[in-house]
């Protein structure tokens, strides 16, 4: 049997590679993906945590993170577009209107 | 043999999330992510949660990851671009905060106490559907109630950021 | 254990080989029912009657060039025929195909798998075929398939909503995601308890215009018609690539049909299945043929929508009636606890 602290193992290290690719990446949309990534890492968790204890509230606060995170991509790649339109680049750098100039 | 089953699912889930980071085109990392969340879908399985199985498939790899898919064809997104790195310092920063991270976690998680699954048929049932569907509807309904209106306002937020001038 | 691995494997096996000889050979049955559709006789010339033509196709396709275009995006170029055929065989492995046989003495049930959320899997299946389209369009570094392509998958994309509230109707009533237990509920009252005649006539209508659009069959097949858009998101392929695309529209062609005969015409139920249990798989057959029939049937009769006007059908229309059916199937289940039975 699986003891629960390898999927919570699992999950940290899947975060952990999400947490990472925000910070080298430089393209918009592949940020966008590790932070899909560490969405799904805590998932995990919740799941983990949800079938080990024999809750269900784990497994739908799951289904309502989905849903969120759904929601999240839909309205974060339709902001990339806009700024794409303009800029006409996908580098995070060269989207520095809000502030300082380097 | 469920932890041969679980050793296989989780290095495989590890190695598409490391090609996530390893890919230069944005394509090929939206495929990995693609793969990884396969890989958890399965785990889900093992964790007797099959409805979020399923719904993972079919809402996270089925419609998020295609509309990642096809905002990268829309946006014809080159690999990503040489030269322009001004923040290259943060590359040597990822090693040790990835190890940082990842020895907290390993920190924490000797402390948990090895429990195993909870064999009773009733905690075996409350993966099913059926289960979730009670609760949705009668513990959680205002959670419920809630995303649908979040939801609303994604699908009239993403359609108004995502017209041209003059439509 | 090795017992349950074996007979999965059997199983398995058997399912593949049926299933290939059943896609080579639904082509040959297309075109010999579009040639007596349209007054003439289809192929008939290699082989006794044509049955060996779709032999001759195969090794007309395997003898040509396999031609990679220049600029194209190789390994995606190559996995996505694959990942447009196997989602659609993967479906065979919750399918129920019979009750239970007894064989050597050891009884066994005729499905592969008895999944729980059966229904959802399925589901499941058909949002993945999307990806084989997208990324076909796209590596291929042709406009024409890419915006093929992508009409194609919005296509796929929008029906399947329609796909998905129309099977709701048919869960409703069964009380169950399992399609083993879908199609139990529909025994008894000499066929008059098949989901189509019990009250799920326009689900029934829904799913199948739905699964028309989904497989990219006429009258939906804007995406891929010659001259339209030379031919879509598979111009650029040749040789086995595309025979694998072509073989994936059979196969998908044919696991709609037993989805539709599993989930509204009693999956394998029919008179006599109580003492006979063999009987039970010559009926699933039968009803499959008559539904693939019903494919070919629309699809050499009917013109093909023009693509607006496919996408105003799917999300105006189509959603909609498949929103009111659920809403009457529910009330009915609120307000007649246990009409259904269940």
């Amino acid at each position: 049997m699986v003891p629960l602290s390898w999927y919570l193992l699992l999950s940290s290290v899947l975060f952990t590679i999400g947490a990472t690719g925000v910070i080298i990446k430089r393209n918009t949309i592949t940020i966008f993906i590790c932070i899909e990534l560490m969405l799904n890492a805590v998932n995990l968790t919740l799941v983990a945590f949800s079938g080990f204890f024999g809750d269900v509230g784990g497994q739908l606060f799951v289904f309502i993170v989905m849903t969120v995170a759904a929601a999240e991509a839909a309205v974060g790649l339709a902001i990339i577009i806009s700024i794409f339109r303009t800029r006409n680049s996908l580098n995070v750098d060269d989207a520095y209107g809000l502030g300082d100039r380097d | 043999m469920e932890k041969a089953l679980f050793i296989i699912l989780a290095v495989a889930a590890v190695a598409a999330a490391l090609n996530i980071l390893v890919q230069r085109n944005p394509l090929y990392s939206a495929v990995s992510l693609i793969g990884t969340l396969a890989a958890v879908s399965a785990l889900y399985i093992m964790l007797r949660a099959q409805f979020i199985a399923a719904m993972q498939i079919i809402v996270y790899a089925g419609a998020i990851m295609v509309l990642f898919v096809f905002v990268i064809m829309l946006l014809n997104a080159p690999g990503q671009q040489h030269a322009v790195d001004k923040h290259q310092w943060l590359r040597y920063l990822a090693a040790p905060f990835a190890a940082a991270m990842l020895g907290e976690a390993l920190y924490i998680f000797k402390s948990v106490p090895a429990i195993q699954m909870p064999a009773s048929p009733a905690a075996a049932a409350i993966g099913s559907t059926e289960s979730i569907g009670v609760s949705l509807f009668t513990t959680y309904l205002l959670p419920f109630e809630v995303t649908s209106v979040l939801i609303l306002m994604a699908v009239v937020g993403a359609i108004v950021l995502a017209r041209r001038e003059g439509d | 254990m090795t017992d349950l691995f074996l007979g999965w494997i059997i199983k398995i096996v058997v399912i593949f080989g049926i299933l290939m000889t059943a896609v080579a050979y639904l082509s040959y049955m297309e075109r010999k029912v579009m040639g007596w559709i349209q007054l003439r006789v289809g192929p008939n010339r290699v082989g006794p009657r044509g049955l060996l033509q779709p032999l001759a196709d195969g090794l007309k396709f395997i003898f040509k060039e396999d031609v990679i275009p220049r600029d194209a995006n190789r390994l995606l170029f190559a996995v996505a025929p694959a990942l447009f055929l196997v989602p659609a065989l993967m479906t065979f492995i919750v399918i129920p195909y019979g009750s239970q046989v007894t064989v050597f003495g050891r009884t066994i049930n005729l499905e592969v798998t008895r999944l729980d959320v059966g229904l959802l899997y399925l589901l499941a299946l058909g949002s993945l075929s999307v990806y084989g389209i997208v990324l076909a369009g796209w590596s291929s570094n042709n406009k024409y398939s890419l915006i093929g392509s992508l009409r194609s998958s919005a296509q796929m994309i929008s029906y399947e909503l329609a796909l998905g509230l129309s099977i709701v109707g048919v869960l409703i009533q069964s009380g169950s995601l399992d399609l083993v237990r879908i199609v139990q509920a529909q025994g008894g009252w000499h066929g008059l308890k098949w989901n189509v005649f019990a009250f799920q006539e326009l689900g029934f209508v829904i799913f199948y215009i739905a699964a028309l659009a989904e497989t990219n069959r006429v009258p939906f097949d804007l995406p891929e018609a010659e001259g339209e858009l030379v031919a879509g998101y598979h111009t650029e392929y040749s040789s086995m690539k595309m025979a694998m695309f072509l073989m994936a529209e059979e196969a998908n062609v044919i696991t709609s049909s037993s989805v539709a005969v599993t989930l509204f015409f009693g999956g394998w139920m029919g008179p006599g299945v109580g003492r006979y249990p063999w009987l039970s798989l010559f009926y699933f057959l039968g009803k499959v043929f008559v539904i693939v029939f019903l494919f070919l049937w629309i699809r050499f009769t009917l013109p093909r929508f023009r693509y607006d006007q496919l996408m105003d059908f799917g999300w105006k229309i189509l959603l909609p009636a498949a929103i009111i059916n659920v809403v009457i199937t529910a009330t009915i289940a609120m307000f007649f606890p246990g009409f259904f039975g269940s």
